[in-house]
């Protein structure tokens, strides 16, 4: 049963897309694709052949392998509840930050093979982001081992309570904080928006022009994943702890449907950031959390509010 | 009889310059295998069975036998330090076969002795506790780095790089001996390391210690005194350059260290000390490092932020015990140590395959190269491992290091007050931003040059460098590969030498089951990435593949050639974010109104270190300033020397009338 997390993060990574590009379609009038569509988009590319730019190298070529493993291997850290995830140990967000990291390093390295200028743009910020982003989650992250006294994801989110007014701000703020940080890791709305027409995306999306067939498809399931990882940490975050097996797996596909329509609308409602606007933006995410930190310190009465 | 050979291969390197250029590098080869095969199996004894080694050598100083002694400390260096000099010779023999018939006998011969000599020295310095003795292997170790280092003497950067070396390592030798002298002075105990346990014992420790951080701070390259640095670097052969980065450097840690087990009080202030001197150090040595565009000179920024993690590591360690948090003080050390070898090693890696590039392209700029995968793709694939060994990310050691680190101060947060928290909380701030800037770095440096296409006549027609030069390359790898992913035989190394600084050590690294996960979890990565990529060829091979230009959006022009991303913009928009700290110049002609006609131009940007301006270069130039203004009592004119000295009589006569003296 320790699978139980991962499996059900994989079910709902496959249908993730499909559901952003509904609501989207939903929100703007248009009839729109079905659910499935993404799910046939990535079949199709599975069969298709691949193009190589003449530019590239080895490195252009497994970057997309190792992100999709990097990602993959993340979610076996996710655990369900009362059980654990397939991986789990002390100070496993640890690794689970730095994987996340090498799956990133490979994707810039690889879109900088191509030699491709709007590819360079892509990576470049891709690689300013995500080094920004990097504090808040670990300040978070922080913040729940001191609230908890434990270090792994499994035994952070088996023994949070809420019960008093700091616990609910916590709550509320990290919720909030692991939806913008999974928005800055999928480079979406309001970092970048992926529905502009290719070359006029800024980050993550213009970095990948070049990859085709199995690669592309990779990429493609690597993003409902990388959503799935945010949306079953969420779900974790909130599982009311008397509930049953049953009940908490409807909370937890409630949680990463909900997640879902929560990106699909926030990208037809708001208006992209200005590109240099972005850095500030990002850090500021770090400031939410260190006020979930002090707050924690508030609540283990280390810091004393008179 | 071990200690016999050990001493006779002192005496036999002066053979060196007997044989002919082409054999030097294999003599000194064999003599470096010897010291390193008796002192590492010294070493390994000590370490295995938590003894303490002590022997006479044969040789009298200054009347009384000299002593060596090698405890845990020492042989963790020892070892590290001769991994890192034996893969250093052998890629010397490479390196240096262009130089062959430039330069001649004695030159080449003084290479070699001076690079045996640097590992004889080294090894003193590990193992010697007497204060003289000590100081004199110091200096030796200085002097004969500063040989080594200026190889190319024949250019006036790689001279005036070296003099610069040599006299800071000067300050901080006077400063070293000055905390020696210091504590002899006031105590009246023996002159030796053991002689400052009597006056840490009496005295408060923290002044003292701060000289003596002064003294070891310069070697070890600490931001403020890391200004040597970053010159010494791309002035010396790669092969020095790996050594230095790799082990030189670490003698200051070294010293620190050594300086720490004598000291019992005042931890707490010298805990915060050092942690924030090294978080400094780190963050703005990458943060420097980004800007770079000389290859080994970024490289050399990149070890002084290596430098602040181990100063991190250690910081929180001191901290931990004063506060008397045992896992926070435990995996401190242990990764803090633990940092000391990785950083050697992928950090000689990096060392020796910036090495092979600027071999093969004679330029250390980085805006010169590119596409270099596709000629050298052995270096590449070597530099690729290394960068992401220095990335810290797993499954390779650079992790298991900041692993630790991060663990303990986890650990830590639970059991510590408000202001270690918020200390902790710091810490762990600045070590992720040390890691992400560290990835935007490397990313940056990789992809400029090996991936792409050439942005000179320069990467063109390269070939791979020989098996030789890759061999020793490999062999750091394998060690990188093996510690991120079977660390527990390396953690337990490091904890032995934390274990001089912290009790239940043993207890703490056995009770991390994380490590085995770690382990577990880099193992199934590395799978699973080695399954799909089967897959992938399987399914590569039943489709159509095609070669095609990168594609243009559109634009029929494109070519990568022209218009692929350059190290200066691809840092571009990390430098819009930092500017307090770099001076940018640029270099440009303005555009008039009468230019109707275009006709090439130029723009030239140039980032200059604001630390080294104001903190060095500043005061220097101040003090040269009034040096100059003294000097006019210099006047060459033997009358006017006769004049002083009859003032100067007159003077004391004067003072001697009216009492003063």
């Amino acid at each position: 049963m320790n699978g139980l997390g991962f499996l059900l993060s994989i079910v709902s990574s496959l249908l993730f897309p499909g559901i952003i590009a509904v609501t989207k379609a939903k929100m703007s009038g248009r009839k729109g694709p079905g659910i499935f569509q993404s799910l046939f988009d990535v079949a199709r590319l599975f069969r298709k052949g691949s193009i190589y730019s003449a530019t590239t190298s080895i490195i252009f070529q497994i970057a997309p392998v190792i992100y999709f493993a990097s990602i993959v291997v993340a979610l076996l850290f996710m655990p369900f509840g009362q059980y654990k995830g397939l991986l789990s140990f002390e100070a496993d967000f640890v690794f689970f930050a730095y994987l996340l990291a090498v799956g990133k390093f490979m994707m810039i390295v690889g879109a900088m093979d191509t030699g491709s200028g709007f590819e360079g743009m892509g990576a470049n910020r891709e690689a300013l982001y995500s080094l920004l982003v990097e504090p808040a989650f670990f300040i978070l992250m922080g913040s729940l081992v001191l609230l908890t006294s434990h270090t792994s994801f499994y035994n952070l989110f088996v023994h949070i309570h809420f019960d008093s007014f700091f616990s609910y701000l916590i709550a509320l703020l990290g919720i909030y904080l692991f939806i913008q940080i999974a928005m800055v890791e999928n480079s979406r709305m309001p970092i970048d928006d992926p529905k502009t027409h290719l070359e006029l995306t800024m980050i993550h999306e213009v970095m990948v022009l070049d990859n085709s067939g199995f690669d592309m498809c990779l990429i493609h399931l690597t993003t409902g994943l990388k959503f799935a990882l945010y949306g079953g940490l969420i779900a974790n975050f909130i599982f009311p702890e008397t509930w049953t097996l049953y009940a908490k797996i409807v909370v937890f596909f409630t949680v990463n449907l909900l997640f879902a329509i929560v990106v699909g609308f926030l990208e037809s409602c708001r208006a992209r950031n200005k590109l240099a606007k972005n850095p500030k933006w990002i850090l500021a995410l770090s400031s939410i959390s260190m006020v979930v930190f002090l707050s924690v310190l508030a609540i283990t009465h280390k810091l004393f509010l008179e | 009889m071990y200690l016999i050979v050990f001493q006779f291969l002192f005496v036999l390197t002066f053979g060196m310059f007997i044989l002919s250029k082409k054999h030097m590098s294999y003599f000194g080869l064999l003599i470096q295998l010897g010291l390193a095969g008796i002192t590492g199996y010294w070493s390994v004894d000590v370490l295995i069975h938590g003894t303490i080694f002590e022997r006479e050598l044969l040789i009298n100083f200054w009347g009384s036998p000299l002593e060596i002694k090698v405890d845990s400390l020492s042989a963790f260096f020892i070892l590290v330090l001769n991994f890192t000099l034996l893969t250093g010779t052998m890629y010397s023999t490479g390196y240096l076969k262009p130089y062959i018939n430039e330069k001649n006998h004695v030159e080449f011969g003084l290479h070699y002795f001076s690079l045996v000599w640097l590992h004889i020295s080294m090894l003193l310095v590990c193992m010697l506790r007497d204060g003289l003795a000590f100081l004199v292997a110091w200096e030796v170790m200085s002097v004969f780095t500063f040989l080594l280092m200026i190889f190319e003497s024949e250019k006036g950067e790689t001279i005036r790089a070296g003099i610069n070396f040599l006299l800071q390592m000067h300050v901080g030798l006077v400063l070293i001996m000055a905390g020696f002298i210091y504590a002899f002075v006031h105590t009246g105990a023996v002159f030796s390391f053991d002689g400052l346990t009597v006056y840490f014992a009496r005295f408060h420790p923290f002044p003292l210690f701060l000289l003596f951080f002064a003294g070891f701070g310069i070697k070890a390259g600490f931001i403020p005194l890391h200004t040597w640095l970053p010159h010494a670097h791309p002035a010396a052969p790669s092969h020095i350059s790996g050594v230095m980065s790799g082990v030189i450097i670490k003698m200051g840690i070294y010293g620190i260290l050594r300086i720490l087990t004598y000291i019992h009080t005042d931890l707490l202030a010298i805990g915060i000390f050092i942690l924030v001197v090294s978080a400094i150090s780190g963050l703005l040595g990458v943060m420097y490092a980004i800007v770079q565009h000389d290859l080994k000179k970024l490289l050399a920024y990149h070890s002084i932020e290596n430098i602040g993690i181990i100063g991190i590591g250690i910081g929180i360690g001191l901290i931990g015990t004063a506060k008397g948090i045992p896992v926070l003080a435990a995996l401190g050390f242990t990764g803090g140590i633990l940092h000391i070898l990785n950083h050697s090693l992928f950090k000689s890696l990096l060392f020796y395959s910036a090495g092979s590039v600027y071999m093969k392209t004679h330029t250390k700029n980085i805006e010169h190269l590119g596409g270099l995968i596709k000629r050298m793709p052995v270096t590449a694939l070597l530099f690729l491992l290394g960068a992401l060994a220095i990335c810290g990310l797993p499954p390779f050691n650079g992790f298991i290091s900041e692993f630790l680190i991060y663990f303990g101060l986890f650990k830590g947060l639970l059991t510590a007050d408000f202001q270690t928290d918020i200390t902790i909380m710091g810490t762990v701030i600045c070590l992720t931003l040390i890691g992400g800037l560290t990835i935007f770095c490397f990313t940056k440096v990789f992809s400029i040059v090996f991936l792409g296409t050439a942005r000179s006549r320069l990467s063109e027609n390269v070939k791979e460098v020989s098996v030789g030069m890759i061999f020793p390359e490999i062999l750091a790898g394998i060690v990188i590969v093996a510690i991120g992913i079977f660390p527990i035989f390396f953690v337990k190394a490091a904890g032995r030498v934390a274990g001089l600084y912290v009790e239940d050590i043993p207890w703490i690294i056995q009770n991390t089951p994380s490590l085995s996960g770690v382990s577990r979890a880099s193992l199934v990565f590395m799978l699973l990435t080695a399954l799909l990529w089967f897959l992938r060829r399987t399914q590569q091979k039943r489709v159509q593949i095609e070669h095609e230009p990168t594609w243009g959006c559109g634009y029929s022009g494109a070519d990568p050639a022209v218009h692929q991303y350059t190290a200066t913009s691809f840092a571009d928009n990390y430098r819009e974010l930092a500017p307090p700290l770099m001076k940018v110049d640029k270099h440009f002609e303005s555009l008039k109104e009468e230019d109707i006609f275009p006709r090439p131009r130029s723009f030239k940007t140039e980032t200059s270190d604001r630390l080294e301006k104001n903190l060095v270069e500043k005061p220097v130039r101040k003090v040269i300033y009034w040096m100059e203004r003294v000097a006019i009592f210099q006047t060459g004119n033997l009358q006017h020397y006769i004049m002083y000295a009859f003032l100067f009589m007159g003077l004391i006569f004067l003072l001697t009338i009216f009492k003063l003296i």
